[in-house]
Formats: structure tokens, C-alpha cells, sequence
């Protein structure tokens, strides 16, 4: 029942008087009474476990449900930066599992996720920065992932226009190098897993928030929906910034703060900056997009928030960072500003694991930065919902490394970086 | 810009002010007798709420910590106090 895309496909329907393309995903308006697992929120995360729990567990009856509509969240509101340049084992045997997935997606899912791996500069702008970018450039070799430290000439081949004159405030000195690094197209993920989910028959249900958890002798029961019960004994929620208060409902605290997080688009303009670029000094990252707008964004606003809008002050201090790399880019217009609510953890390392009842299990915390990984999220909130146990890879970023101090500290280790 | 209010110096502007923590938590003690479960709850776990929230906070100008109650969601700053044993 789903459309098989190619260019054959593309061209029949391209002349054919009346096309015969079909929605991507089924439009399931009322949940059924039972499931065998239900996924709250349908973001990149969610999406994804409905997807695995079908396809690698051969689960069918399995529900998404998503209060607003697919991609809503804070997957449709990133800047798309995709990469596996962490400190820590745990954290690169995680995003590089995103990342090796997403290599192979746009194949398996037969929908074009426009993953552009046009690699990552991370910049530096003193010695001191280039020797930790050399600690992490080893730390990623001895991980196995492609890490390359790169000499200011280098990084200035690579990006022509950065600002090299003598009055800079940052002289870049190179950093650290990952060629598999660049974006993928948000949408295209979220929408690609959706439509690959539901012809493997899951049902995806927008508009249809959940409300309650039912926990009947310790075990998870059912959800409360805004379109009626559910029985279910296995629940998976990937909500980003409202998974505390999903959390709450059973009484978990979890170790997270919401903060917006901006993102903003420039007009489009000619191809200028073919590589994702982080500049250490400024903190303002930035690519463009396959359309020619800049994309670009910073630091968490410093105002804890659910609301989705930024902030003035953190506005002006990415803004004034762009500039500061690219003085010619002053002359760009700013087309959109937008935030999301990102879910924030003390070690900026996710939560995935079971938590409070039987049969209830969490992927959050991916703060800034969980684009990235949703392949991996999916797949590894897919085996705990599936076995009821931890993937070797979840292991590590579960809940109790917050009660016996092992924590995977990737703000210590790599920096921020989206 | 938004503007916050210091119960010492009055409004200011949101940059001179950071957060400290959700209000209300009080460290275990005896520290040598508090379970990890409880050293979690006091280090770590948070409400996070959506809409009314009581938190510290300091004005880092003067340096004063104190109370202030905001909508999490609207942004509204509904009130802010000093601390206990540290009125103005
Ligand atoms: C401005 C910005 C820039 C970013 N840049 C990058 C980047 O370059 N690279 C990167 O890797 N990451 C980046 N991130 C982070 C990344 O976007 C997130 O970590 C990731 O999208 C999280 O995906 P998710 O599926 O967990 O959450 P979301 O996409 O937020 O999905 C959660 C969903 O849950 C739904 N939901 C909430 N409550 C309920 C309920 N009660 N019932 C039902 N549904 C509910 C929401 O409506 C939402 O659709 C950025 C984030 C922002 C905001
Ligand atoms: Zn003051």
C-alpha cells in the first residue's frame, strides 16, 4: 500500500493527467483500545522506535501517539547538524550507531533524508584551545571514529570567507576535523520514519495528547489519551522538554531543566560555506542549507523555560558571533528566528532507560543536541520496549547514573556543540 | 530584554541575573546516613514545572541570592522576595 519512490516512479507521475501518489503515512484518527506498545511523542526519537520495534522486533501493534503533528517538536526546529565527534566511549559508541544508521537511511526508509556529509570544523582560536582540540581529536581516533586535527591554513581553504584580517577578535588556529560530520534535512527524517512505520502497520495518531499512565501492581496498565484510553503494558516516551512532566504522572523526578534553545535563517544566497562550522571563541555554529540560507545558532538561552520563543540577549550574542567569523555575512538579511525546549541534563549526556513501573521506559535528555542521534535513540528505546533490556549501548545512559556517580560527563569532555 | 526584580536593587535587566535552583530543597542531613536514592533527589531531580515556579536565584551585581516566582511557560515574573533572614 505504500508508494515505492524512484525516478521511474517520479517520471509516470510526472506526465500521467491525474498522479496517484499517496499520504506518506497513514492518518490514524482514534487509537484502538489495545496495543502491545504505545510510543509517546512523535518526534525524530519516537518515530524512529516505532519504526525499530516493527522492523527489528516484528512488533505490529504498536501506536504512536503525537499531541501537535509529526516533527512539531524539537526535531523540525534544529539546525540539522549530524556528527559523532564526542569524548567519551559511551558517547561515541551511541551517536556513531546514529550515525552509521543514518548512512544507510535514506536507502532503507526509500525516502531521501538529504544526509550531506560535507564534514565539521570544530575552530580554535588560542593554543590552549587547540591542545584540547587535539586531546579530543585522539579521543575520537582511539574511539575508532574518523577524527582529524586541522592546521589554521587548512581550515582557511575550507572557509574562504572567515575573517582572517588583522583586527579579528578570534584568530582561527584550526581544530578538529570529522569528514562523516553534516546535516541531514529534519523533516525528511521525521516524515521518512513515519511513513517506513506505519506501512510496517503502525498506527500513528496525531493530535492526541497523553494524559495519565495507568499503573496497575506496580506494572504499567494503559495510557490516558486525549482520544480515549489505551491497554498497553509497555510505554515508551521520547518527549523531549515535557517528559518530566510525563515523568511526574508516576511519580519520577528526573534530572532535567527546560531552556530554549534558538535557531536562526538568513536569506538565501549563493554557495559560500560548504562545511558545518563551531567556532570555540564565539560559540555561533553555522551551515547552509541546500536552498543557500545560513543556518545558524549558540548557547542555550540562560532562562530556565517551556516556552518555545528565545530571547533578546542570547539573540544578539549569537548574531554578534556570526559576524564576528563572517564580517561579510552582515550584509544578509535575517529571514526566521525560532526556539525549542530543550530537555537539559547536568552530564549533557541522554536518559534512556526503564524508569518507575514496570514496563515504562524513557529516551530524553538530549538537551541540544539529540538530532544526531535519533537512528540510535529509536533503535535502543525499541530493544528496552521490545526485551525489557538494556542494548550494550543504552547501558551506560541509564537513569541510576545519577544515584552511583557515573556519570558521562560530555560537557566537561567535548563542549557543546549541536 | 526581559526585566527582573531584586528585592535589594530592584529591576534589571535579565543578563545581570542567573539561576541557582528550584526552591524548596533542603540538604539531607546527616550527610554520613543519607542513601544515594536521597543524594539523587537532593542533587539532581527536578520538577521542571510548566507554569508557576518558585526558584533561587542570584543578582549577580550584588551578589544577593534570592526568591523570585515566574510563570515557566508566559515568562510573567509574578513576585520576588529575599531570602529568609536576609530582608533588605
Ligand atoms: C534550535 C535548536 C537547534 C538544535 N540543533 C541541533 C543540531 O544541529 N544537531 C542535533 O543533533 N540536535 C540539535 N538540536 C536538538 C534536537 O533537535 C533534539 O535533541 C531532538 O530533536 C529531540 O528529538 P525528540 O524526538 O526527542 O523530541 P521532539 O522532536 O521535541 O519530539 C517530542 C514530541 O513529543 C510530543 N509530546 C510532548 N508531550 C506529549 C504528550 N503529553 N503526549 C503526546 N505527545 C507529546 C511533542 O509534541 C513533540 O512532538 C537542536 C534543538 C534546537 C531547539
Ligand atoms: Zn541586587
Amino acid at each position: 500500500m505504500t508508494d515505492r519512490y524512484s525516478a521511474w516512479r517520479l517520471l509516470r507521475e510526472g506526465v500521467r493527467s491525474a498522479p496517484t501518489w499517496q499520504p506518506a503515512w497513514r492518518k490514524q484518527t482514534a487509537p484502538d483500545s489495545h496495543y502491545d506498545a504505545v510510543v509517546v511523542g512523535g518526534g525524530g526519537h519516537g518515530l524512529a522506535t516505532a519504526y525499530y520495534l516493527a522492523k527489528n522486533h516484528g512488533m505490529r501493534r504498536v501506536a504512536l501517539v503525537e499531541k501537535g503533528w509529526l516533527g512539531g517538536g524539537n526535531t523540525g526546529r534544529n539546525t540539522t547538524a549530524v556528527r559523532s565527534n564526542y569524548f567519551f566511549p559511551e558517547s561515541v559508541a551511541l551517536y556513531d550507531l546514529a550515525l552509521r544508521l543514518y548512512e544507510g537511511l535514506s536507502d532503507e526508509l526509500n525516502y531521501n533524508v538529504m544526509l550531506s556529509q560535507r564534514g565539521m570544523l570544530i575552530a580554535a582560536h588560542t593554543p590552549m584551545q587547540m591542545e584540547i582540540c587535539t586531546r579530543i581529536a585522539n579521543a575520537m581516533r582511539l574511539n575508532g571514529v574518523d577524527g582529524d586535527l586541522m592546521t589554521r591554513g587548512q581550515a582557511l581553504k575550507r572557509l574562504p570567507l572567515l575573517n582572517r584580517t588583522a583586527d579579528a577578535r578570534y584568530h582561527c588556529q584550526g581544530g578538529i576535523w570529522q569528514g562523516r560530520a553534516g546535516v541531514a534535512r529534519h523533516d525528511a527524517v521525521a516524515w521518512g520514519y513515519a511513513r517506513a512505520a506505519s506501512a510496517l502497520g503502525v498506527d500513528i495518531i496525531e493530535n492526541c495528547t497523553v494524559t495519565g499512565l495507568d499503573v496497575t501492581d506496580g506494572a504499567v496498565s494503559g495510557v490516558q489519551t486525549t482520544r480515549g484510553a489505551i491497554r498497553t503494558e509497555r510505554v515508551g516516551i521520547a518527549a523531549a522538554g515535557a517528559t518530566p512532566g510525563l515523568a511526574a504522572l508516576v511519580d519520577v523526578a528526573l534530572p532535567i531543566h527546560t531552556y530554549a534553545l534558538q535557531a536562526f535563517v538568513s536569506e538565501p544566497v549563493k554557495p559560500c560555506l560548504d562545511t558545518v562550522l563551531l567556532y570555540l571563541g564565539t560559540g555561533t555554529y553555522v551551515s547552509q542549507s541546500d536552498k543557500g540560507e545560513l543556518v545558524f545558532g549558540g548557547g542555550l538561552d540562560r532562562v530556565p523555560t517551556h516556552g518555545q520563543r528565545g530571547n533578546l540577549p542570547v539573540q544578539q550574542v549569537v548574531v554578534s558571533g556570526l559576524l564576528e567569523m563572517f564580517p561579510t555575512f552582515a550584509q544578509l538579511k535575517l529571514l526566521r528566528q525560532w526556539a525549542g525546549v530543550v530537555d537539559v541534563v547536568p552530564d549533557s549526556s541522554p536518559i534512556i532507560g526503564p524508569v518507575g513501573p514496570r514496563g515504562l521506559f524513557i529516551n530524553c535528555g538530549w538537551g541540544t543536541g539529540g538530532f544526531k542521534a535519533i537512528p540510535a535513540g529509536g533503535w535502543l528505546l525499541a530493544h528496552l520496549l521490545a526485551t525489557g533490556e538494556h542494548h550494550a549501548i543504552s547501558r551506560p545512559f541509564d537513569l541510576d547514573r545519577f544515584t552511583t556517580g557515573r556519570l558521562i560527563d560530555e560537557a566537561a569532555g567535548s563542549g557543546i556543540a549541536h | 530584554m526581559q526585566r527582573f526584580l531584586c528585592p535589594f536593587c530592584g529591576e534589571r535587566d535579565e543578563t545581570e541575573f542567573h539561576f541557582g535552583a528550584e526552591a524548596g530543597r533542603h540538604r539531607p542531613e546527616p550527610a554520613d546516613r543519607v542513601d544515594a536514592d536521597a543524594w539523587y533527589r537532593y542533587l539532581h531531580a527536578q520538577a521542571a514545572p510548566r507554569g508557576p515556579a518558585r526558584e533561587v536565584w542570584v543578582h549577580l551585581s550584588c551578589g544577593e541570592f534570592f526568591l523570585m516566582e515566574r510563570d515557566t511557560v508566559t515568562r510573567e515574573v509574578l513576585g520576588s522576595s529575599a531570602l529568609p533572614g536576609r530582608e533588605p
